[in-house]
This record gives structure tokens, sequence and C-alpha cells, in this order.
């Protein structure tokens, strides 16, 4: 019987699954898996984008009046607000890849924040649309869609939906039906990506991560990214296109 | 292939890029341009943010080959999924009153 000879067994990550061969490969492989979901993602806004532009040629006036009476400085702080975001989850990446774990809870914590804010910002908007019966559909009790109109030559209500030639009511109700799917799918996404950070804020609070493993701190940052890119195509669709028709 | 480490400096010169883009958004959707001009500015500076944010936030740039083909096929079916529909409506009165 030969000697037992000890079989050298690369030195591994605890973090290293069996299935994989070295960290590198699982790092990859956690990457790559995010960005096929991300890739059903676009396909999903995808479809309302498509529904947007198909509307938004029926009826132009109508999504002009309607984009107009949305709240343009709500909407521009808040796409601000999205990109400081995604500044401060690329800033959480790069401290989990240098190993500074006081750094990247703190990019967390100010990602989470600034995330709530949308959110907070959001509601705010929401609420107003509300205020002025301007959610699409019957269901909304005490405030069924029922918008009131501007009369032509009357005093500035921001309150009511000033009408440009052409646009009615009804055809801005659609209008509405699509702002809120879409915002509202997107809010959606920021809740979850703020549950999602707060896990992994969790565990690098607990020291998980470092400069050999960080894939959850990665992926995590890839949906959140995504997420600011759907949004800084939403608020110039929605929020800006009609803004030069205005004073026509 | 080992893991790149953006810089903080392409980190910021990014957000400041990001920051510009909406300023001028904002500044340009206020403006009259003729034709459809408004909605080509306004999703040109939208594509360069996005592409931006992809590239570098993402970090696509510095990622293997096989995510850009992942994120490529992505931007396929999107086109497939606009440039089909839109041969469908636009295409719909060529056969007869409508």
């Amino acid at each position: 019987m030969p000697d037992a000879v000890p079989i050298e067994h690369e030195a591994s990550h605890p973090a290293l699954q069996h299935h994989f061969e070295n960290m590198e490969q699982q790092r990859e492989a956690g990457a790559l898996g995010m960005w096929v979901f991300l890739v059903t993602e676009l396909m999903f806004f995808g479809g309302m984008f498509l529904a947007y532009t198909l509307y938004r040629n029926l009826f132009p006036a109508d999504f002009a009046s309607a984009s107009n009476h949305l709240d343009l400085t709500l909407g521009a702080v808040n796409t601000v607000v999205l990109i400081l975001s995604s500044l401060t989850m690329a800033l959480a990446v790069y401290s989990a890849q240098v190993g500074n774990r006081r750094n990247l809870i703190l990019c967390l914590v100010i990602t989470i924040t600034l995330g709530l804010t949308f959110l907070g910002i959001k509601a705010v908007e929401y609420h107003d649309k509300y205020v002025d019966s301007l959610i699409p559909g019957q269901l909304i009790p005490g405030r069924p869609y029922n918008p009131a109109v501007q009369e032509h030559g009357a005093p500035d209500d921001k309150h009511k939906l000033h009408l440009l030639p052409g646009a009615t009511v009804k055809h801005v109700e659609m209008f509405y039906w699509i702002y809120f799917a879409m915002t509202g799918m997107h809010a959606l996404h920021m809740i979850i990506g703020v549950g999602v950070l707060s896990v992994i804020l969790f565990f690098s609070w607990r020291g998980r991560y470092g400069p050999e493993y960080h894939n959850p701190v990665e992926i995590s940052g890839l949906y959140w990214h995504f997420v600011d890119i759907v949004w800084i195509f939403l608020f110039p669709l929605l929020y800006l296109l009609g803004r030069h028709l205005e004073h026509m | 292939m080992s893991e790149h480490i953006v810089s903080l400096r392409v980190y910021i010169t990014i957000f400041l890029a990001l920051l510009a883009g909406t300023a001028l958004t904002v500044f340009a959707g206020l403006r009259d341009f003729p034709g459809q001009l408004n909605v080509i500015i306004a999703l040109t500076i939208a594509v360069v943010k996005a592409t931006l944010v992809v590239l570098y936030f993402m970090h696509v740039r510095y990622s293997s080959k096989l995510i850009w083909v992942v994120f490529t096929s992505a931007l396929f079916w999107l086109v497939i999924l606009f440039a089909f529909t839109f041969s469908d409506y636009w295409t719909r009165c060529w056969l007869g009153p409508c």
C-alpha cells in the first residue's frame, strides 16, 4: 500500500460554494445570473414603454395635457435623488472591493435613505393626484376619476387640468393609467430594492463581505442601477414631453 | 480574468455627467423645437445617461464577453418588440380604409 499522499487543497474562501471551481467563477456566475434576470425585467418594462409610445401617438394632445399636470419639480428632484443613490450604491460596491467595512455600511445606509426619500416624494405626488381625483378608474373610495377642467382664460389653478386643443378628459385618463402602472411598478421595484439592500446592510454589519467575496453587494447594485435606468427614461417621457406645448 | 475595480474618479465623473444630463433634459424640455425634435432630444439624452450607467456603474465596460452578449440580446429583443409592433400599427391603413 503506497504511502498516503496528502492531497493539496487550494486554500478556499469559506464563502466558496462546492459547485464552483474558484471565487472568480462564482462571482462571474452570480453576475451573469443577475444579468439574465435584468433581461427579463427589461422586456417587462419594455412592454409598458411600448404601450406608452402607442397611446401617445394616438392621443398626443391628451398626453401632453395630462403630463403638464404632473409636478415637474418633484419629478426632477426625484431624478437627482435616484442618480445620487446610484452613485452611493456604486461606492458601496467599491468599498466592499477594497475591504472598507465602515464605508460599505455608510454607503448602504445612504443608498437606502435616498431610496426611501424617492418613495416619500412619490407618495406626495400620488396624494396630489388623489386629491385632484386623477387616479384612473372608479375604485378609489370617494375619489373616482373625475378631474376638474380649467376654463379657458380662467386664472391658473394647479388642481385643475388645462386641456390643450383636441384633448378630452376621457383620453387623459389613459395617460394616468399608464402613468400609475409604470411609476407604480417602478416604485414596487424600489421597495424590493430597499428590502434587498437592508439584508445586504445586515450582512455587511456582520462583516461577511470583503475583497475576496462581495457578490451579493455587486449583484444587488446591478439591480439598483437597473431601477435607476428605468426612471431615467420615465422622467422625460412622463414629465417633460408636453411642457413645450403649454404656451402654444 | 480578475475583477476590475473602477476608480473613484470615474464614479464621480459619471455622476456629474448624469446630473448635467438631467439639467440638460429639463432645460431642453421647456423649449420649443421644430417637429418631433423635443422627443428626439429627450430620448437621446436618456439613452446617453442609461449607457453611462450600464458601462460604468454596472461595470459592463470591464465585464466578460458573456455579459456583453446577454446585455446585447436584451436590446435585440427589445428592438424586435418595438419594430414588429410598429410595423403593424403604421401599415394598417395601407390595405384599405380604416
